[in-house]
């Protein structure tokens, strides 16, 4: 008993003094300046200010995540009939009369529109207090959900295809590692070139492959595919990344088992799903957890190739913190940002925890 | 009968290759393009990139960019710096968070949940939003140097080194490593009285060449490629890593070309530093076998 | 052994005997730290160098000790620095940007005789709340750039500073330029240069409509004048040029940009005079031809980069003499040679090599004596600037006009408000 009783010390010892630098540096230069950045959310900060900060509790969130709505009549002229336009269709009132100054409508003041439609003669106006937030995390969400599961993929296939016994196989693995290494600089350069709407070589190569059919697209420059165009170059530019991560998963699965499945004559897909992926386990909730954060982190490829835009299509949680942060010198804005960027990632990934835990 | 199935095998074999170079093209024109561009000047550097010239070292061919590039910026001084920076970093890295995650993984103590959820937990936190506290934090603390204690740690090395040693996802690289690696052996060593340190040294290290390896590439890409950290809290020229160099080639007038060799310069470490590692580490491990 | 003691005595006694005069010298030099913005172009740092060494050797008191930092990403480190309470003793300020440091308490006004400065251009000269914070040894314009021979083929008046195009003249000129199907674009108006070019290229055209960024007699809000209807007038003729297909919108390419004109791809392009130097060595007919009047006059920008005194500089007098030190014709004549910028005076600009008379950019000094309007002198311009950024871009790509001036208008107010009043 006395000697279960100081192992166990031992143990509780030796765990806290191996642990104790990395935690410890953890804690004093991320917990602690995040803890700050929360504080200042609670804050009007600014960047650079003569002004003496305020407390101002939640009003930063407030102004963030506000959202109304609001149901607008057409316009009627002085019979009460409702005026058409010269497309023949029903004219509004503009959003800001009801928004701006309007003491009928106390709570949507200072908000503007997100999105609209209509429904019957009336039109039905989402609004927000920060629609540019709002298209970011939607962007932002949208981004994740499609990146992550495609790009997962598409890295543990690389893995699969680069872990065989072939000669010269490490240059490939070298070579599909490539974009990984290279700065973003040149990648984001490299993808202007090649998505640019009248010379670019994307452009070139689906119209030669389509007989001149193809009508060439301003990839970038065009809000419905300017999202999805970041998307592709994302994903290529991390796949290597993970696909490393892949193989070095891969390579801890025992060859014996390997060998077990061959003598017992197992298909390509039947090993595969009996002995590489239960091996794979605890790589794919790595690969899973890392792009995951990465994805929600997209900021780099903004800043260099849209800002933004066209028209908040590339919009980003991240972006948009540094934007206000530093650009618009307000810092308790983008700590705010910072901290619902934060909230919005734990609880996907709790989520994603509960869902893979282990079922003993 | 035998030479069928030799050719077989043999198409078999070419196509799996074939395959290898599509996907291989498609990862490498950016460096290609990096490469030939940095050798041509300024104004064939823009005319090629609406062809295929782009990835062709045809034309006006030269080192001239490099012997330009250096002249404006000092190449060699920045490159020292990063690797600098980052080599110490991902050695310490590596050290420390091997033995967190150790601690995490194969000791049981009270509050090891409690710690590694909320390390796990600053894997969210993008950098861009902690920059300015940290910052404020760095310019108050103290630093033991040669003259004493000197207060405010900007303008140096080890500001761009120590915040960095410990990270969220190096440790959670080995945690979840090191939980694939079989408990009988460290039940083993126990039972033997080897103490953890021993058993952190001589056992789990040498079974982690595949996550060292890559723990440690990812540590360096990330370091190497710092820009917003340095450009705070860098003042002297001295100081600077590679991408705040990068700067210095945008300036009203942007030479592409000397852009272009810089950025060739500059990837050169990485490359190295990938390609030996890969080499020494995964490589030997696919060979003999981590479990028998 | 001997020898060597001897050498050494020697050296040791010459060294005591001259100390006095080294020593009395080297002891008394204070440093004063200065940090410019030109890390990586070589012909500034010639002309910054060269002053800092005259003034070093002028006077024994101070020595001036120079950092030199990438354009890019100085303002970032200025204020990194200044969080961190370890600003130099002088630095180098971008125009528009200093009222905002000067009310956010990090510079203190200059030191030197204002009769020193008075012949120099008004965007030179760096005012805030009625004290003189910083001055610049340059000016920057902007003109619209052609071709001599491409306004003759195409049958296109030349403008003058006295009749410039009207905006009729201008839109036939663009939509006959289009007509011809040569260029890409008639017009570059550099679209891919995000940051601050668009404020400081493009509010200029804002102002000849009548509209501006925010309202210049109080400072407080936008209401009326980024929303009002000059300026949705302007709005919509923006919008109107990219749609038409008349100029590259957001999504060009930067390369383009630095060769369009050159290269043909573009017939007008709307570029400032530190480009000048490239665009006069591709064709020898280049022109620098004044904006156009828009209705209120043609407006262009004004103000670059400034020097000033840091608040927490202990030598500010110091730090004041190096900068009326640097202010001599001669180094403003060579700032003007090696970058192509405008000279602050008609002395400087006389003796310059493009501004001289008849110089191939004298154009530019007339352009800013008489057009030049500087960006809103107020702290809150850092962050109208964005919005104003923003939403050209907005419209440009497509979106309501009408709005997007509002939302902006709005943002800006609402900014100098909880800012309270940003000091006005």
């Amino acid at each position: 008993m006395a000697n279960q009783g100081s192992r166990l010390t031992r143990q509780n010892l030796h765990g806290w003094l191996f642990a104790l630098p990395g935690f410890g540096l953890m804690v004093m230069f991320v917990v602690i300046p995040f803890i700050f950045a929360i504080v200042f959310s609670l804050t009007n900060q600014r960047l650079i200010s003569p002004n003496p900060t305020e407390f101002i509790g939640v009003e930063n969130y407030s102004n963030l995540l506000g959202l109304g709505g609001l149901v607008i009549e057409p316009i009627k002229d002085d019979e009460g009939r409702w005026v058409l336009d010269s497309k023949g269709e029903y004219k509004y009132p503009r959003t800001r009369k009801f928004t701006r100054n309007n003491p009928d409508h106390p709570d949507i003041q200072g908000m503007k529109e997100w999105f609209s439609w209509q429904w019957d003669h009336k039109k039905v106006v989402v609004l927000a207090s920060d629609p540019v937030f709002m298209k970011a995390l939607v962007n932002t969400l949208t981004f994740v959900a499609v990146v992550a599961p495609i790009q997962s993929l598409i890295a543990l296939c690389l893995a699969l295809l680069i872990n065989q016994r072939l000669r010269g196989i490490n240059i490939f693995r070298t070579i599909y590692f490539m974009p990984v290494v290279v700065s973003i600089v040149v990648v984001s350069l490299l993808w202007r070139f090649i998505y640019d709407g009248q010379n670019g070589l994307l452009n070139s190569v689906l119209a030669s492959l389509t007989f001149n059919h193809f009508e060439p697209v301003d990839w970038l420059g065009n809000p419905d595919t300017a999202l999805g165009s970041i998307m592709v170059m994302s994903i290529w530019q991390a796949v290597g990344f993970h696909m490393v991560i892949w193989l070095s998963g891969l390579q801890t699965i025992s060859p014996t088992l390997y060998e077990a499945a061959k003598i017992e004559g197992a298909s390509s897909w039947q090993t595969f799903r009996y002995v590489t992926w239960p091996g794979l386990r605890n790589t794919a909730i790595l690969v899973g957890i890392v792009i995951t954060m990465q994805a929600f982190a997209l900021f780099a490829q903004i800043d260099v190739m849209t800002n933004g835009g066209p028209l908040d299509s590339t919009q980003t949680i991240v972006f948009q913190a540094v934007e206000r942060g530093y650009g618009k010198q307000d810092i308790s804005g983008g700590s705010t940002l910072s901290v619902v960027l934060f909230v919005i990632v734990l609880s996907i990934s709790l989520l994603q925890r509960f869902l893979t835990r282990e079922k003993n | 009968m035998a030479t069928l199935a030799g050719d077989n095998y043999r198409l078999r074999l070419a196509l799996r290759y074939a395959v290898l170079i599509l996907i291989a093209i498609i990862f490498i024109f950016p460096l290609i393009f990096m490469i030939v561009s940095s050798l041509k000047p300024d104004v064939q550097l823009l005319q090629d990139t609406s062809s295929l010239r782009a990835f062709l070292p045809v034309g006006d061919i030269s080192f001239d960019n490099y012997k330009n590039a250096s002249e404006r910026a000092p190449i060699g001084l920045f490159m020292f710096n990063s690797v600098l920076v980052t080599g110490i970093t991902v050695l310490l890295s590596l050290f420390f968070c091997s033995l967190a995650a150790f601690s995490f993984t194969f000791l049981s103590w009270r509050g090891r949940e409690v710690q590694l959820s909320i390390i796990i937990a600053t894997l969210i936190i993008p950098f861009e939003t902690i920059a300015i506290p940290m910052l404020l934090l760095v310019s108050k603390l103290p630093w033991l140097s040669m003259g004493g204690v000197e207060w405010g740690w900007l303008n140096s090395y080890h500001v761009q080194i120590i915040p960095f040693i410990a990270d969220g996802l190096t440790i959670f690289l080995f945690v979840q490593y090191f939980k694939d690696l079989p408990k009988e052996l460290i039940e083993a060593a126990r039972v033997e009285g080897a103490s953890w340190w021993q058993i952190y040294r001589s056992i789990i290290i040498p079974l982690s060449g595949p996550v060292i390896a890559t723990a440690a590439i990812l540590k360096f890409l990330a370091m190497y490629n710092q820009y917003l950290w340095p450009i705070m809290v860098t003042q002297e020229e001295q100081y600077r890593p590679v991408l705040v160099g990068l700067q210095y080639f945008f300036q009203l007038n942007t030479a592409w070309g000397e852009v272009m060799a810089y950025l060739t310069l500059i990837t050169l470490p990485v490359l190295a530093f990938y390609l030996v590692l890969q080499r020494s580490f995964i490589a030997s491990i696919a060979s003999t076998g981590v479990k028998g | 052994m001997r020898i060597k003691m001897k050498k050494t005595l020697q050296a040791i006694s010459y060294t005591l005997i001259a100390s006095p005069f080294l020593s009395g010298a080297a002891l008394a030099a204070t440093d004063l730290s200065l940090w410019y913005h030109g890390a990586g172009n070589p012909a500034e740092a010639k002309v910054i160098n060269q002053i800092v060494a005259d003034f070093n050797e002028s006077q024994t008191d101070w020595r001036v000790v120079m950092q030199s930092f990438p354009q890019e990403s100085y303002n970032d480190s200025v204020i990194a620095s200044a969080l961190a309470g370890n600003l130099p003793d002088i630095l180098d300020v971008d125009g528009p940007v200093m009222p905002n440091w000067a009310w956010a308490g990090y510079m203190q006004p200059l030191s030197i005789d204002e009769k020193r400065i008075e012949g120099f251009l008004p965007g030179t000269k760096g005012y805030w709340d009625g004290k003189l914070y910083s001055i610049g040894l340059w000016d920057a314009a902007v003109a619209m750039v052609t071709r001599r021979s491409t306004l003759e083929k195409h049958d296109i008046r030349i403008p003058t500073l006295e009749q410039p195009w009207t905006k009729e003249e201008f839109d036939q000129i663009l939509v006959k330029l289009k007509a011809t199907g040569e260029y890409d674009f008639p017009l570059d108006l550099g679209m891919a240069w995000k940051g601050e070019w668009y404020p400081y290229a493009f509010s200029p055209l804002l102002q000849s409509f009548g509209g501006d960024i925010i309202d210049r007699t109080t400072y407080a809000s936008s209401e009326g004048v980024l929303n009002g209807d000059e300026a949705i007038a302007f709005g919509e003729w923006w919008q109107n040029l990219f749609a038409e297909g008349l100029a590259p919108g957001t999504s060009q390419d930067a390369a383009d940009r630095d060769t369009g004109l050159a290269d043909g791809k573009y017939a007008i392009s709307w570029n400032g005079n530190w480009a000048a130097l490239n665009a006069l060595k591709a064709h020898d007919d280049t022109l620098f031809l004044p904006a156009p009047d828009f209705g209120n006059g043609p407006k262009i920008g004004a103000a670059s980069w400034q020097f000033g005194v840091s608040s927490s500089s202990k030598y500010p007098e110091a730090a004041s003499q190096f900068i009326e030190f640097a202010l001599k014709d001669k180094y403003l004549t060579a700032f003007s040679n090696g970058m192509g910028l405008i000279p602050p005076t008609k002395e400087a600009a006389a003796a310059s090599e493009h501004y001289a008379d008849g110089g191939a950019m004298a154009v530019f000094y007339e352009l800013s004596e008489k057009q030049a309007v500087v960006r809103p002198v107020t702290p809150g311009y850092v962050v109208a600037a964005k919005v104003f950024e923003k939403a050209l871009a907005d419209i440009a790509d497509g979106a309501d006009v009408a709005d997007t001036l509002d939302s902006a208008a709005d943002e800006i107010s609402d900014d100098v408000q909880k800012n309270a009043g940003y000091g006005h």
